[in-house]
């Protein structure tokens, strides 16, 4: 299974310099002010999570070191939390990072076919990036939704209740950089049985 | 206190032990592989796995339980026997099957372990993974396929080292160990974890592919490289040193070397003097033991009898000094002197050149106050003790002197030897910490006292230490580091003379201006040829060094691994080191030719064994008598408030790899230079 935050590389664009946007310094000095004194270190994960978010989607080198330095710490102890956790990206990717679940439930519902659908859409293999630096495509291990199965997961937010007809929509807007619709595709509230209307 | 039961045996145990050291308190040996006694407990290896009667319905990881009173532990019921086999299958399902080409074969942790508690065949079928090489520098070789997980590594570069290079990428499946971006280990200890690696995935790089455990003979004994006297184990095979390993001894090294000892081995077998030279017409022929030794004695007898000047080196062990201090008297010479780095001494005070409060106390001080030391070169080992009373005591760290690169923090302040003003007065920021902590120690490095004001830092130091808390009947907050394995020896036996005081090679320009005299170097290759010029210098020694090439004659001597020696380490403990295999060529041990040198004037030394020449070193100083003791006194009766002058000043150690003839000679050594400290200065 290929995936960008599945690598124990460190992968670096050269003449790249990761700085910290003003606002994103103050967020971070604020999550920083939570933990105790001489205990900065704890702010890793949110402060990765912040330099990821900031530096589109992926944690380069500088990126890595900069949070690193910010928090005193030597860089391969931040290293290494940016690799045990799959949700930090060591791989540039697109703007939309789509990660389909294959697990039982979204596997028996057809996650199979909307893999086929995002390779069409994407004209890219998973694990890829497209050429027009639009998608990422991985498939993942289950996220959690399986009452709405079968199930994406794009960038943040979580797409549900999928058929190959609305994710090849969901796909072609994101491509046009239109809105779409989040959560449930058929109109369910969260994960509310499914029932016909007038049963 | 409280008990504990073990395999139906009841025993008591110390509050605070866990499971695993109250097993081995009982006599019951627990396989492990992540834990370590000097490192902090892990728990990811599983092999320690022990049923506890009353407790969770599965097997507990000894090293990390603690025990607990009335506990009911088994060791070997059905249950444990079942999950050391089962942790054993999953350690060896990614482990190749390589041990015939594996440098770890027949001293193998997981070898071992296998045999006494793996099954006997494989039920995997799948792919095996396989994970690429590391480069971690000049001295460790990476077979990463090879490697279990147990982070002792991680564990051991983070806290003892102090280096943050060392790392376990990923999870699971996919993890490994690695530096970061592959970089070398930036550490003067990194050869250890070849020894705490229970597998073959470290290696070591200049041992690779040389030998089996099982054909070389091994000797204990002691490193000389450092002034601590590190305890090690030789391997040798024929004439050859192979490696060099640490044993354990709590009183010196715990069980750490640093890179230098066991590395620099290679040195051992290159550039040796393995035959007798004498210089004709202003080249060095080989010759004969018979007709140098005429030589000298014509020589003697040429440029004055009294006139002789011997000076001893870096290795130059007890027996040494003893017999060419009595030769040089028979010849009714005193000038010899071992003060080559001319670090000064207050003559009649071994307080003023001793490690008084011992290597061990190091670890317990709260604030340490270095006076132009740089203890990460100077004595790397004990640098860990340091290390140790930073993390575990939060001990306060003052630097006299320029900045360094230390593995832990400090806080510099001065540049120059008058901060050591300040301190007295107790009007620095720093000194008002030091004399509020309740165990602090000065640590004086040889930079801070090789020029003639050396003795008035000294006495300032130790006006310092007397104002400490903790300075008593019983312990000595002031210690000199020394670099060289034979200083303190030296000093002992009162091998110096007061005319060198001050500006060694001044002074000795003059001795050989005056006189023209014959110069004994016992092994010294510190000094300038330059300064040598105009006498008549008889090398004895191991290696043909700088000074060997513009000696006269040059007398082989075997290395510190090819007699059985005497020392004093820094603190003054006696250690003796044992012949690991025979000299090279026709190298004769020194007090052999001071003896028979001594017939050819008819001095008196009459040793005709080696056991003659100790009881004489025994008569000369009773400190020699009892091997692997301290007996240091604590008075200090040299202290002054003299103000010390602005002087700047630099450390008289560059480079950590290469600072004795032996090391010079390692290729292994100039490697590392060349990677790790040119890379250091570069970047």
């Amino acid at each position: 299974m290929k995936h960008p935050g599945m690598i124990n590389k460190v992968y670096n664009i050269s003449d790249e310099i990761f700085n910290w946007s003003e606002d994103n310094f103050k967020r971070a000095s604020e999550i920083i002010k939570k933990y105790p004194d001489s205990r900065q270190q704890s702010a890793v994960i949110p402060l990765l999570d912040l330099a990821q978010r900031q530096n589109s989607g992926w944690l380069s080198k500088t990126t890595i070191e900069k949070v690193a330095e910010t928090l005193s710490m030597s860089y391969i102890r931040v290293l290494e939390v940016a690799t045990f956790y799959s949700m930090f990206n060591l791989e540039p990717v697109g703007e939309n990072f789509v990660q389909i679940c294959r697990t039982t439930p979204c596997w028996l519902r057809g996650s199979d076919k909307l893999v086929e659908v995002a390779k069409e859409v994407s004209n890219i293999q998973l694990g890829e990036t497209s050429n027009d630096k639009k998608f990422t495509i991985v498939e993942v291990e289950c996220l959690g939704a399986c009452c709405n199965a079968p199930m994406v997961q794009i960038n943040d937010d979580y797409y549900e209740d999928l058929d190959e007809d609305s994710f090849k929509k969901i796909l072609t807007d994101l491509k046009q950089s239109k809105e779409i619709t989040k959560g449930s595709q058929i109109g369910r509230q969260t994960s509310h049985p499914q029932r016909e209307k007038n049963a | 206190m409280p008990t504990i039961t073990i395999d139906n045996k009841k025993i008591a145990f110390e509050n605070g032990m866990t499971v695993m050291q109250a097993c081995e308190l009982a006599g019951v040996e627990i396989p492990k592989f992540c834990y370590h006694e000097k490192l902090s407990i892990a728990g990811n290896c599983r092999m320690c796995l022990v049923e506890m009667e009353k407790g969770p319905p599965k097997p507990v990881a000894s090293c990390a339980m603690p025990a607990g009173d009335g506990m009911v532990i088994k060791t070997d019921s059905e249950m444990v026997k079942k999950a050391r086999k089962g942790v054993m299958e999953f350690l060896l399902i990614n482990h190749p099957l390589d041990c015939p080409i594996c440098d770890q074969g027949g001293e193998c942790d997981l070898q071992d372990q296998a045999l006494h508690y793996g099954f006997d065949k494989s039920r995997y079928e799948e792919n095996k993974r396989a994970v690429k090489n590391k480069h971690m520098g000049p001295l460790v070789s990476t077979i990463m396929t090879r490697c279990i997980h147990c982070t002792r590594c991680v564990r051991f570069s983070t806290e003892v080292a102090g280096v943050d290079d060392l790392g376990l990428l990923g999870r699971g499946e996919s993890a490994e160990i690695t530096t970061y971006l592959e970089k070398t280990i930036d550490s003067e200890l990194s050869g250890n974890v070849i020894d705490l690696c229970p597998v073959g995935a470290l290696t070591s790089k200049p041992y690779s592919f040389k030998s089996r455990p099982w054909e070389l003979s091994k000797t204990e004994t002691y490193d000389v490289l450092d002034g601590i006297g590190s305890s090690i184990r030789v391997d040798t095979r024929g004439k050859q040193v192979l490696r060099v390993l640490p044993r354990i001894n709590e009183d010196i090294n715990e069980e750490w070397i640093n890179d230098k000892t066991r590395f620099a081995i290679d040195g051992l077998s290159r550039q040796r003097l393995d035959k007798v030279y004498i210089r004709e017409n202003d080249k060095l022929n080989a010759s004969d033991w018979d007709s140098a030794l005429n030589k000298i004695k014509d020589e003697i007898n040429k440029r004055g009898k009294d006139k002789t000047i011997t000076l001893s080196g870096k290795f130059t062990d007890a027996e040494t000094i003893i017999t060419s201090k009595l030769f040089s008297k028979g010849l009714g010479s005193d000038l010899y002197d071992c003060r080559f780095d001319n670090a000064q001494i207050i003559h009649g005070e071994s307080e003023s050149y001793k490690f008084n409060s011992s290597i061990q106390e190091v670890e317990n001080a709260d604030a340490i106050l270095l006076v132009g030391s740089n203890p990460r070169w100077e004595a790397s080992v004990l640098n860990t003790r340091i290390r140790k009373a930073f993390i575990n005591n939060s001990c306060k760290i003052g630097l006299i002197g320029p900045e360094l690169n230390l593995n832990y923090s400090y806080t510099k302040i001065s540049n120059s030897l008058t901060g050591l003003n300040d301190i007295l007065n107790n009007n620095s920021e720093f000194s008002k910490d030091f004399f509020n902590s309740k165990n602090p120690i000065i640590i004086v490095g040889t930079s801070a006292i090789n020029t003639s004001e050396g003795t008035s830092v000294i006495k300032i130091c130790a006006e310092i230490a007397k104002k400490l808390p903790n300075f008593s009947a019983s312990f000595n907050p002031l210690n000199i580091l020394n670099q060289d394995i034979s200083r303190v020896g030296s000093l002992e036996l009162d091998f110096k003379n007061s005319d060198f005081d001050g500006d060694f090679e001044k002074n000795l320009k003059a001795q050989i201006d005056k006189n023209k005299p014959v110069i004994f170097l016992l092994g010294l290759d510190e000094i300038k040829p330059k300064s040598l010029e105009g006498s008549f210098v008889i090398y004895c020694g191991h290696h043909g060094d700088v000074n060997a090439q513009h000696a006269d004659i040059i007398l082989p001597t075997p290395a510190y691994t090819e007699k059985s020696s005497t020392f004093m380490n820094i603190e003054g403990r006696v250690i003796q080191t044992s012949r690991c295999h025979n000299p090279l060529g026709d190298a004769k041990e020194e007090w052999k030719i001071f003896r028979v040198l001594s017939d050819l004037f008819d001095c008196e030394i009459k040793f005709n064994n080696l056991n003659d020449v100790r009881k004489k070193l025994v008569d000369e100083n009773k400190n020699f008598l009892a091997l692997l003791e301290v007996n240091n006194s604590s008075k200090l009766p040299f202290s002054s408030k003299e103000i010390i002058k602005d002087q700047k000043f630099s450390y008289n150690i560059d480079n950590f790899y290469m600072n004795d003839s032996i090391s010079r000679s390692s290729e292994t050594m100039a490697n590392c230079t060349n990677e790790i400290l040119k890379k250091a200065k570069a970047s």
